[in-house]
């Protein structure tokens, strides 16, 4: 085989890449990894939760005992999952905490990823990893069959016998070097963001929660005005992400912008006293995948995988959004497929397929198929963000309000606000959301 | 397309929180007119509905205006309109653009 600079070459420091990285080179590869922030994190912005498992599994089985999960710095435990459905006049949240979410192998945690993923990195690099920070790979360097052997970043050319591109969401080199196709605008949303200071004793006794640990909260509904969409918020150690997530297709439509939305959603009654008093600290936008699985682009290709953002691997549930577990995982196993391929000496398409394989079998591809048909379901559900937090709103006025007029029985109360929507429709749409899920 | 709302927030007060190194030599977008005039309406209303840092803008008098020096590089306008109006998107030069802090 061809002498190269190195085994493999990583684009990008986020969750896939950094972790792709440290599985390699703890396997005994040379790593490059060409990361365009000046440091791990710094392009990148998440809303944002991880689920822990396959980051844990990855320490578990590579890091010989050295890091367990009191090393991750993580800002808060969720043990606490809200969801609300917001009316302009009205809310309706549900708390939820058990203790089976913070078991350890199913506990997720809140973090900022300027610092998660410099940490990341640092592992990668203890484990034997190089790196470049500050420049964009520009160009893959492809042979005249169209085999990847390497890439070019800052007019340099560097070589290797695998490329993983885990260069983010916004994947320029995917699209225009490999022929992935553009996301489209109804499979793609914007996330934006604003993170609020806030002392950790203040979090907790404004989500209820005990020390060190946090909440996630999900709105449907007026966050997004309408439209298709939703709000989010996570609990840091000593701050809050509080930001929307809107599809790029019906939002481009609108009669509102993303900011004002924002800014709209900051205002209301139920939403303002969260972050009352709190230091606004930074400002920051994403793009996140939305069209599940039917948006995973080719992942292998002669000499080049592709994994985390950059493979559209994310699922927003409505009532979850998961992505860096899938990140994680579609890195180790990139890793492993790349390192497997370059020990048999074969790194075409043919001889990397065993990334695609060991996806298939995994969590990451099996999760998606089983959600495959939720993102239509969901971007065609508009009563579920416009009229149902409505009539959430009139049943649970129905049942507060007390004005001192003679009062009815309930059914008489909250009959008429269902049947106005069609109780029919109402279940049928909540049985196909269900059967989506 | 629904016409758009009064906008009451100034989303330059809060971008300038963020950590820039704004390359002033180098527009890494660009659109397929210099002259904004000459830029497709309604594509351009797009931009201006999706863009996380409104750098997108037409004021009262119908006028539009774009800077990308408060870029967040999330690539939604390159999403939403690479087909149409935009023309050029590439990341920053080397050690330019935004820097999160938090993230």
């Amino acid at each position: 085989m061809a002498d190269t600079d190195f085994d493999i070459i990583v684009i990008g420091a986020g969750c896939a890449g950094a972790i792709a990285a440290y599985v390699a080179a703890k396997k005994g590869k040379s790593v490059l990894v060409v990361e365009r922030g000046e440091y791990a994190g710094a392009k990148n912005m998440t809303g944002g939760r991880i689920y822990a498992h396959s980051l844990k599994r990855v320490f578990d089985d590579y890091s010989e005992g050295e890091i367990t999960t009191e090393d991750i710095p993580y800002e808060r435990k969720i043990t606490h999952e809200r969801i609300s459905l917001l009316d302009p006049a009205s809310s309706m949240t549900i708390d939820f905490t058990s203790d089976e979410l913070g078991v350890d192998g199913r506990d997720s945690y809140s973090v900022l990823r300027a610092e998660f993923d410099q940490w990341l990195a640092e592992q990668a690099e203890d484990a034997g990893a190089e790196f470049i920070n500050g420049i964009a790979v520009e160009h893959l360097l492809k042979d005249d069959a169209g085999k990847v052997y390497g890439i070019e970043a800052g007019g340099d050319e560097i070589t290797a016998q695998v490329v993983i591109d885990a260069e983010g969401q916004n994947s320029l080199i995917s699209e225009r070097e490999l022929g992935n196709p553009r996301s489209k605008r109804d499979a793609m949303a914007v996330g934006i963001k604003e993170v609020f200071e806030l002392p950790a004793e203040e979090i907790e006794s404004r989500f209820l929660c005990n020390e060190g640990e946090g909440a996630a909260m999900l709105w449907a509904g007026d966050a997004t005005h309408g439209y298709t969409g939703g709000g989010f918020l996570y609990t840091n150690k000593e701050s809050i992400s509080l930001g929307l997530v809107a599809t790029i297709e019906d939002l481009s439509q609108s009669d509102t912008t993303i900011y004002q939305m924002l800014d709209d959603f900051k205002k209301h009654p139920s939403v303002a006293p969260i972050i009352k008093g709190a230091t606004l600290s930074e400002h920051s936008g994403h793009m996140v995948s939305e069209g599940g699985y039917n948006s995973i682009p080719e992942l292998v290709f002669d000499g080049c995988l592709v994994a985390g953002d950059a493979a559209n691997l994310c699922m927003n549930l409505g009532y979850m959004v998961r992505g860096m577990d899938l990140a994680v995982e579609s890195g180790r196993l990139a890793a492993e497929a790349a390192c497997d391929a370059i020990d048999a000496g074969d790194v075409s398409k043919a001889g990397l397929a065993s990334y695609r394989t060991k996806m298939d079998d995994s969590f990451v591809i099996q999760d998606l198929k089983t959600y495959a048909l939720w993102p239509e379901t969901m971007e065609n559900w508009h009563r579920m963000f416009t009229d149902y937090p409505k009539m959430v709103g009139e049943i649970f006025n129905s049942m507060f309000v007390v004005d001192g007029k003679p009062t009815q029985h309930l059914n008489k109360r909250i009959m008429p606000i269902v049947k106005q929507r069609g109780l029919f429709k109402l279940l049928g749409e909540v049985k196909g959301a269900l059967k989506a899920l | 397309m629904k016409k758009l709302k009064p906008i009451t927030v100034n989303v330059d007060e809060l971008i300038s929180l963020n950590h820039y190194n704004v390359d002033e030599e180098n527009a890494h977008i660009e659109l397929d007119h210099e002259n904004l005039d000459e830029v497709d309406d309604t594509e351009f209303q797009k931009l201006v509905r999706v863009c996380p840092a409104a750098l997108y803008k037409v004021d009262e008098e119908g006028h539009k205006s774009f800077d990308y020096a408060g870029c967040l590089e999330c690539g939604t306008c390159r999403i939403c309109c690479e087909d149409t109006i935009v023309k050029k998107w590439e990341m920053p030069q080397p050690t330019m653009g935004v820097e999160y802090r938090f993230g």
